[in-house]
C-alpha cells in the first residue's frame, strides 16, 4: 500500500481537487446490476412517485462511491482509505432527460491524526443541496 | 410499534463465503465510472503492492448488504421493512477487498433506537477472509420512517425536535 501524498506536506485545510460526477438513468440501471440493488425507486418512475419521491433517485451507495473518488484519486492508492462514512441526508433525483443529475464533490483535510493518517471531510452537493452529511474518510499517507 | 430491544447485541452466524472475482470488481468499477487501473489491471495492482486487483472502497457493501437486510427483515424484530431507508453507512478497513478473497460476513445488531418516531437499527457486519483475517467492518444504519401523520403518530411528535439531524424521514436511499 502506498499513497503518493506525503503526510508532512499536508496541512489542515488542504483542499483536494474537486470533481463533478454526472448521473443519468442509464447510470442507475448499470449500478443496480453491478451492486445487486434492484430497488425500483432507482429505475421505475411510477413506483418512485407512488412512494412519495419526487422522481427516480440515485442509489445512496452510488453517491457514496462517487464521492470517495475525490479521495482515492488524490491519495493515489484506494487502499489508503482506512475509514469512510456518510449519512444519507437528501435524495438525488435523476430526471429522465439527456442531462440527468450532477453530484458535486469538494473535500479538504480536516484533521491530522497519529500514524501519518489524516481525516478528510467531504462536501457532497446536487442541485445546490447537500446530499450527504457527516461525510468523512481517514486516509493513510506516507 | 416499538422494536424488540432484546435484539440489541444479537449476533448471527457467518454467511457462506462470497468469492470476489476480478470481473465482478471490473463490473462494479465500470458502474461507478471509475477508470482507476488498480481495479482492473493486476499489474497496476501489483505495482501498489497488492497480489491482485482490489475493489473500490464501497464494494464492501455488495458483500454485506444481503446479510444486513435479512437480519432486519426478521419479523420478530418488528421493523416495518416497507418503510426502511438507508440512513448511514460506515466502513473501517484492515485492507482493501481484492480478487480471490473468499469473504464471510458475521452480522451483529449494535443498536435499536427510536428517533422522532422513526425506528433506527444499526447492523455491524464483520467481514473476514478465508484465513480468518479481518478485512472490513461495515456499519449500516437503517431507518424505518414513521407512518404518515394519521392521528396514530401524534404522540411521537414531541421528540421530533431533536430527531436525527435530518436523516430520518428525508426519504433518501431506499431500503434494500
Amino acid at each position: 500500500m502506498a499513497a503518493t501524498v506525503a503526510y508532512d506536506e499536508v496541512e489542515i485545510g488542504t483542499e483536494l481537487p474537486p470533481r463533478s460526477f454526472p448521473v443519468q438513468r442509464s447510470t442507475l440501471v448499470q449500478y443496480a446490476g453491478a451492486s445487486g440493488d434492484f430497488n425500483p425507486i432507482h429505475w421505475n418512475e411510477r413506483f418512485a412517485t407512488e412512494v412519495g419521491l419526487p422522481n427516480v433517485i440515485a442509489h445512496g451507495m452510488f453517491t457514496m462511491a462517487s464521492a470517495i473518488r475525490v479521495v482515492t484519486d488524490w491519495a493515489g492508492d484506494p487502499g489508503a482509505v482506512t475509514e469512510y462514512g456518510v449519512r444519507f441526508t437528501r435524495p438525488v433525483p435523476v430526471p429522465n432527460d439527456d442531462e440527468g443529475a450532477l453530484i458535486e464533490v469538494t473535500a479538504k483535510v480536516a484533521q491530522k491524526l497519529d500514524d501519518r493518517k489524516v481525516r478528510v471531510d467531504l462536501l457532497v452537493m446536487s442541485s445546490g443541496q447537500k446530499v450527504l452529511g457527516m461525510s468523512r474518510a481517514v486516509v493513510q499517507l506516507v | 410499534m416499538p422494536l424488540d430491544q432484546s435484539f440489541v447485541g444479537r449476533s448471527y452466524p457467518p454467511t457462506e463465503p462470497y468469492e470476489v472475482g476480478r470481473e465482478k470488481i471490473r463490473e462494479f468499477a465500470e458502474a461507478i465510472g471509475d477508470p482507476n487501473p488498480v481495479y482492473t489491471d493486476p499489474e497496476a495492482a501489483k505495482a501498489l503492492g497488492y497480489p491482485d486487483v482490489i475493489a473500490p472502497p464501497t464494494f464492501a457493501f455488495v458483500v454485506t448488504f444481503r446479510d444486513s437486510s435479512s437480519v432486519v427483515a426478521d419479523p420478530e424484530l418488528g421493523l416495518d421493512y416497507s418503510r426502511v431507508v438507508h440512513g448511514d453507512q460506515k466502513f473501517a478497513y484492515s485492507r482493501p477487498v481484492r480478487a480471490g478473497d473468499r469473504l464471510t460476513v458475521t452480522s451483529h445488531i449494535d443498536a435499536i433506537k427510536s428517533l422522532a418516531g422513526n425506528e433506527v437499527v444499526t447492523v455491524r457486519g464483520e467481514v473476514h477472509d478465508e484465513h480468518g483475517e479481518h478485512v472490513v467492518t461495515a456499519l449500516t444504519t437503517l431507518v424505518a420512517r414513521k407512518a404518515e401523520a394519521d392521528g396514530t403518530d401524534e404522540a411521537d411528535r414531541t421528540d421530533e425536535a431533536d430527531g436525527a439531524s435530518g436523516t430520518a424521514g428525508a426519504g433518501e436511499e431506499g431500503g434494500e
